[in-house]
């Protein structure tokens, strides 16, 4: 009996979430009394695995897994948690993971969780704490299966280093020809710049902005904070930025560390996704915007003087406190 | 080419969220009950299917009577045929194992579920349901076209989009993108006539249990007030984002 954590990477590096998995599994590992195993896909750094936690890694070093395939992963990540006798697997909430996650939950007829904030509230029941109703509200939820799988949250739970050895075994599931009904045949991926999932910093701007010409000045911002940009629902209906940056009940959720709404007026479909970030500052015209009520900072201005001010300002901090 | 929607009756959007029996319940007092938006954006798309390709389509949902004015707007909207399970839908695995059979028993080639809906957030019956049926499955798909039994759809990824080839019979997690939101439709005077005359079957639901149980529901915390900046004095937001928030 272990607990299983699934690491995501890319191009053979982790991404920013495996750790945070990883930290989240050795503390269920810890309420449980056992040790925490991962699985890896085509990792070259396993052993960085044990500065959080984790005690042993199969990496599936498989060239056809090369690229995401969601029922290929589903399928080795069942064999794992069965050659371990794995009662709890842990994953992430990216979109990739969340996926493959119901097809493991299917495989394992195991209950399934996502968007779960904290640590288990209790090992038996098997309790946690998961947001719901579009983060309106939060649901203590009991996991009633012998095998329990957990989608953590971006960002609720954080990484938390616990230095142990990560001994690394090869794992060579069966994957087959099944496994690949479904292919990938193009990935159109914005390289080199932060993503709404993992950005620690999320910019974003409404129909305030007035039109795609002025989103100069947000990715500016953006980029001196090193942060992923975002936009309101009518921004991507209008065609002013891709339908990937739309945030809210029917987007892309936030859960990032500091979220910047500018134009935006804060409506309730909006505020939905948002909520999860722990800092929100908003720039609006309007004193009365409902966002103003969520916000932790505000400023009354107009987009088209703050902003530019913003970011000289912000380069010069960025400067002194290089 | 037979087509399933499969349709969750979820809150409006805008609704107040509260709950009730010592907050066991979701209080649905004075809450108007919707068709799920993720599910709206496949149910267009699959009356596209069926005016541009021909194709019949069928929707479904779990639940009470208290749905059927939901899926009564389904088929004024267009859906040939309506199916009720007649249960509580309980969990993501419970709805999922239910609209698995109806999959089973209709024969669909597509079957057509939104990414998640918008009151639980679970986002695994597409998923689990492909998985019990053991049919092909994309999720988070913002682009379908079918050409024979051949499918290419688009999905959205982390930062992206991945454009993905296979073959029916398929089920799709759907979301925005689908169709555009000025082709969503709403029902007019005739579609709501001819809806009455639709077909709309209830069935029993088979065994099967839920795996998940939400013991107990909450508000989050209510927020303080915003602290306001003066936009002549953008040095003091810098200081309150750095030394206050502690986010710079
Ligand atoms: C079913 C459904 C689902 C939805 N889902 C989502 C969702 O997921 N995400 C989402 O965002 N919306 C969603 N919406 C839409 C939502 O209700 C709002 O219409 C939308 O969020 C408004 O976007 P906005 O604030 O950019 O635009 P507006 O409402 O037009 O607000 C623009 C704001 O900019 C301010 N402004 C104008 N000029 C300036 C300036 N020069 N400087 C600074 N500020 C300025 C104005 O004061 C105003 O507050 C949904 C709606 C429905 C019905």
């Amino acid at each position: 009996m272990s607990v299983l954590v699934y690491t995501e990477s890319e191009n053979g590096k982790f991404k920013k979430n495996a750790f945070e998995v990883a930290s989240y599994a050795y503390e269920v590992a810890q309420l449980l009394g056992t040790t925490v195993t991962a699985i890896s896909f085509n990792a070259s750094n396993n052993e960085i695995l044990g500065d959080y936690g984790v005690a042993k890694v199969l990496n599936v070093s498989n060239d056809t897994l090369k690229t995401f395939n969601a029922k290929a992963y589903a399928h080795a990540i069942t064999e794992a948690a069965e050659k371990e006798g794995a009662k709890v697997v842990i994953v992430s909430s990216s979109t990739d993971t969340k996926y493959l996650a119901p097809i493991v939950s299917a495989k394992l007829k195991a209950g399934y969780v996502p968007n779960v904030v904290t640590a288990p509230e209790s090992a038996s029941p098997f309790t946690v704490k998961r947001t719901a109703f579009s983060n309106k509200g939060f649901a203590h939820t009991e996991i009633s299966t012998d095998i329990k799988i957990v989608g953590v949250s971006n960002n609720a739970f954080g990484i938390h280093e616990h230095k142990t050895t990560a001994a690394v075994e090869t794992f060579s599931p069966t994957i087959t020809d099944a496994d690949f009904t479904t292919k990938s045949v193009e990935v159109d991926k914005v390289v080199g710049k932060a993503t709404i999932a993992d950005a620690e910093v999320v910019v974003s701007g409404g129909r305030g902005l007035k039109g795609p010409e002025n989103w100069g000045m947000i990715e500016e911002l953006a980029d001196v904070l090193g942060a992923a940009t975002a936009c309101s629902k009518p921004v991507s209906d209008l065609g002013w930025r891709p339908h990937g940056e739309h945030v809210g009940q029917t987007g892309k959720p936030v859960a990032s560390n500091l979220y910047i709404a500018i134009g935006i007026s804060g409506a309730i479909q909006h505020l939905a996704g948002v909520s999860s970030s722990k800092v929100k500052v908003v720039i609006n015209t309007d004193p009365e915007a409902p966002f103003f009520k969520a916000a932790d900072y505000g400023i009354v201005g107009d987009a088209f003087e703050v902003v530019p001010k913003l970011i000289e300002k912000l380069k010069e901090f960025k400067a002194q406190n290089a | 080419m037979k087509i399933l929607v499969c349709i969750s009756n979820v809150p409006d959007t805008t609704s107040k969220i509260n709950f009730t029996d010592n907050s066991t319940k979701f209080d649905t007092n004075g809450v108007q009950f919707v068709i799920n938006p993720n599910d709206e954006f496949g149910l267009t798309r699959a009356m596209w299917f069926k005016e541009k390709q021909g194709a019949t389509v069928h929707v479904a949902t779990v639940g009470g009577a208290n749905t059927e004015p939901t899926i009564r707007k389904a088929l004024a909207i267009g859906a040939d045929e309506a199916i009720r399970v007649n249960a509580e839908p309980t969990d993501g695995f419970f709805v999922a194992q239910q609209l698995a059979e109806v999959v089973k028993n209709g024969g669909y080639d597509l079957v057509i579920a939104g990414r998640e809906s918008i009151d639980y957030n679970g986002g695994m019956v597409p998923g689990i349901m492909a998985t019990i049926l053991d049919m092909n499955f994309i999720n988070t798909c913002v682009n379908l076209e079918i050409d024979g039994d051949k499918v290419t759809a688009i999905r959205e990824i982390d930062g992206g989009k991945e454009t993905l080839s296979t073959s029916l019979p398929l089920v799709i997690g759907g979301q925005k993108g689908l169709v555009e939101e000025s082709d969503l439709r709403i029902p007019n005077m005739r579609g709501i006539m001819m809806a009455r005359q639709k077909k709309l079957n209830v069935v029993e639901p088979i065994d099967a249990n839920a795996k998940t149980i939400d013991e107990k529901f909450e508000k989050p915390a209510p927020k303080g007030a915003v602290k306001l900046v003066s936009a002549d004095n953008i040095d003091e937001l810098i200081n309150l984002l750095h030394n206050e928030a502690k986010v710079i």
